[in-house]
């Protein structure tokens, strides 16, 4: 063998070693997204989660117009940071419906008086089979559906407030 | 005034068919079956009949109330696939990405082979 070949499996080993360093400093992605993108909301129809709020059903989100669709739980801490974000979004003239996944009336009406609302209605998933429907894995995420029903985005996490724009955008994208 | 917990887990109990078995054995263990190739996705290392996580109760309610439905576990299997894509099943369908994981271990005991043929040759000659 030529001598520069004995060093070929030392140098195999340390291609090996620098792709495991990289991959530590570069976590892979473990943010779940749903495939839905780009295709109908699923059909699916929910009781109403509170009393005087209207109840949600698939139909009522294809109106012609973009909407919001916001899942959310009282229990959920991170929907607290979003809700005055949501709050703006409204007054900015987003039409937002909302998903409260594994709630009780009691609780989801407390959530709301406490931190706003800015739902026009409110379904209520309590074994999160609609949550599941949609490809959406976890409290609070937001989709952007357009005047046909079609998914056009998903925000995975809470809106936070310099990501308002981005919404925006969406929202103006699915026109 | 009511503190915020630390976990984030409601309050509501399990779903029904979170955490009891179906009443007729074969659909159960079709479930059952089913339920430990798909994967949590909260606990994304464990499979929904391992998980605590109250998604993947919701995912064994799922599951269990679809197949006491009548519905065939490939087609619960397709259908969570269809909005998570092929992680979500521990039995990924062969896709072409995957050829050199199996092709490997050969081409590597051809090489392998092709280092020592040489030595073979020489030890047969002696």
């Amino acid at each position: 063998m030529s001598r520069a070949l004995r060093f070929l499996p030392l140098a195999l080993l340390g291609i090996i070693l620098a792709a495991m360093v990289w991959r530590l400093a570069n976590p892979g992605d473990s943010v779940v997204r749903s495939k839905l993108a780009g295709k109908a909301v699923p059909a699916f129809s929910l009781p109403a989660a509170i009393a005087g709020k209207p109840a949600l059903g698939s139909a009522l989100l294809a109106t012609g117009q973009p909407r919001l669709l916001n899942f959310f739980a009282s229990w959920c801490v991170p929907c607290i940071g979003e809700a005055p974000v949501l709050d703006q979004l409204k007054r900015r003239g987003v039409a937002i419906d909302g998903i409260a996944i594994r709630d009780r009336p009691e609780d989801v009406a407390d959530f709301l008086a406490r931190n706003g609302d800015p739902y026009q209605r409110v379904g209520s998933d309590t074994d999160s089979r609609v949550q599941l429907a949609l490809g959406s894995s976890g409290v609070p995420e937001s989709f952007v559906i357009d005047g046909r029903g079609i998914i056009r985005y998903q925000h995975v996490g809470p809106i936070e407030h310099d990501q308002i724009p981005l919404i925006l955008a969406e929202l103006d994208k699915a026109k | 005034m009511l503190s915020v917990p630390a976990i984030a887990d409601s309050n509501m109990p399990p779903a029904y068919w979170a955490n009891r078995q179906l009443p007729d054995p074969r659909q159960e263990s079709a479930a059952t079956k089913l339920m430990f190739e798909i994967r949590c996705l909260v606990c994304q290392g464990q499979s929904v009949a391992d998980s605590d996580a109250e998604l993947a109760g919701d995912m064994r309610h799922l599951i269990r109330s679809r197949i006491a439905a009548g519905e065939k576990p490939n087609a619960i299997r397709a259908w969570l696939v269809e909005r998570y894509g092929n992680w979500i099943s521990y039995k990924p369908p062969a896709a072409p990405i995957g050829w050199p994981l199996w092709a490997a271990p050969l081409l590597l005991l051809g090489a392998g082979l092709l280092l020592v043929r040489k030595r073979i040759s020489r030890r047969r000659a002696s």
